[in-house]
């Protein structure tokens, strides 16, 4: 399993574990509605699990994205700073909001598979 | 929870289109459509979008005495509204604050009201006691209101009668639409021309199908009404006005008729006329403003305004990313010294200080049919 969830509904694909991706779900897009705004974490800084590291607003809402695992933030999605709407139209490709090098691969294991992120999802 | 939450006659066509349904004063509502807020926003400054309003209170107030009764809860001249004229007005409290906003249409056998949904029990209590004595004090509950917003609407709705497009800004009339007899008003609440249709409860639906078949017309719920009045510059009771606002303070003294104003012939007589007096003669401690963002981050309800010093001015009241200025938009109460047009400030946001502009509202201009 490459693709792990938060259940605050970021996502983190560990396909690079020095670069691994994070977003945020299409639940987490759709229930935001249109993005027009988003703040990302600082390339080089060291973030814990569950800090907050970036912010997405759309129009009517404002909502917290919290770091997944531990790790320092390598590289952020400037597309995505310049274009906010890719989170709507493409929430688990382009729409991607930073790359963290993973170290603690057990805080990886311990997020929810797809079945369970699913399973959540049924009962909201 | 949800099931007990109120339900307009459109609601299942609201479901039908896909709609997010949300609580909003105690009723299930669309707050957008499958196309999101940003394009329901759009459709209505372009072209037409419909809206549920039906949440609204819409009361009927009849009777020799009735306007004459009004008067003495709002600032506004009532005894004078013309026939099939609508007139914006706000019910006070002893303080001069803002029980809610309203409007008042005069028809030929009584004062046809438009009430917040969130006030609407509130509002009735207060006409009942205060003036139920002096008036028939009557709700509506039988009636949906359908606004349709935008350019286009009188395009739309001119083909299921073509006696509307006669209607001018702040005026009504009834008009047959799709067999229903309907009170339509040149109005609404977007800064577009549009109008607000009260129709029957049991033809609301058939009516909205046959506005929505017009190829002007989409679907548009409360989120972009928002955003849309905000653009407009328009207040949202609640959040830019309460009980603790005044309309001096809130910038609606526009809103109160000469005649009404201290000299007037019928001056004062209403709840908090002498603090409202006081205000207009000697200026208030704070107003309400407009903001505009230099940087691109959205200001939202609740956000500390700061000078350069970091001391607290006031507070926004409403913001967002407005979507077709398309540059972060506010309003907030400022202390009056900082209130001046282009005059620079900053919102506390996430521990930084963005800068923005004191800026006129509208943030869009009106484009009312007058």
């Amino acid at each position: 399993m490459t693709t792990m969830f938060t259940p605050d509904h970021e996502w983190i694909n560990i396909e690079d574990h020095e670069a691994a991706v994070v977003g945020i779900t299409l639940h987490a897009q759709d229930a935001l509605g249109d993005v027009v705004f988003v703040d990302l974490p600082e390339v080089g800084r060291t973030y814990k699990k569950g800090e907050i590291a970036g912010v997405v607003e759309s129009v009517k809402a404002a909502a917290d994205i919290y770091m997944p695992v531990e790790g320092e933030v390598v590289e952020v999605n400037e597309d995505l700073r310049a274009d906010p709407s890719l989170a709507n139209k493409d929430p688990m490709g382009n729409g991607w909001f930073f790359k963290v090098h993973v170290t603690h691969m057990e805080q990886f294991d311990q997020l929810m598979d797809p079945p369970a992120y699913d399973a959540l999802l049924k009962t909201l | 929870m949800t099931a007990d939450l109120l339900k307009t006659p459109l609601h299942a066509l609201h479901l039908e289109l896909g709609a997010k349904m949300v609580p909003f004063a105690g009723w299930s509502m669309p707050v957008n459509y499958p196309t999101g807020i940003l394009a329901e926003h759009r459709q209505c400054r372009e072209s037409a979008a419909l809206f549920d309003v039906s949440h609204m209170g819409q009361l009927k107030l009849s009777g020799d005495d009735a306007a004459r009764a009004l008067e003495t809860l709002v600032p506004m001249d009532v005894v004078d509204l013309p026939l099939g004229k609508q007139r914006y007005a706000f019910f006070t409290n002893a303080a001069g604050g803002l029980l809610d906003d309203l409007m008042i249409t005069r028809r030929a056998d009584h004062l046809f009201v438009v009430v917040n949904a969130s006030r609407a029990q509130a509002d009735t209590t207060h006409l009942i006691n205060h003036i139920g004595h002096r008036c028939n004090v009557v709700p509506l509950p039988d009636r949906a209101l359908l606004a349709l917003q935008g350019p286009k609407a009188v395009t739309a709705l001119s083909r299921l009668n073509a006696g509307v497009a006669a209607l001018a800004f702040m005026t009504g009339n009834d008009f047959d639409l799709e067999g229903a007899e309907c009170f339509v008003t040149r109005s609404g609440y977007t800064g577009e021309d549009g109008f607000e249709i009260s129709v029957p409860a049991s033809q609301a639906a058939a009516l909205a199908r046959a506005l929505l078949a017009q190829p002007e017309v989409k679907p548009a719920g409360l989120g972009s009404r928002d955003t849309l009045r905000l653009e407009a510059g328009l207040c949202l009771y609640g959040h830019d006005i309460d009980e603790a606002t005044t309309p001096v303070e809130a910038g609606l003294t526009w809103a109160i008729q000469k005649i009404r104003r201290p000299g007037g012939a019928r001056e004062g007589g209403y709840p908090g006329a002498d603090v409202i007096a006081a205000q207009l003669a000697g200026g208030p401690k704070v107003k309400r403003v407009g903001l505009t963002g230099l940087e691109r981050v959205p200001v939202r309800e609740g956000t500390v305004i700061v000078d350069a010093h970091g001391h607290k001015l006031g507070h926004v009241t409403s913001g967002t990313l407005g979507p077709t200025v398309f540059e972060p938009v506010a309003m907030a109460y400022l202390g009056a010294d900082h209130a001046a047009l282009h005059h620079e400030v900053y919102a506390e946001v996430r521990g930084k200080r963005l800068p923005m502009r004191v800026s006129a509202m509208p943030f869009t201009p009106h484009r009312y049919h007058r």
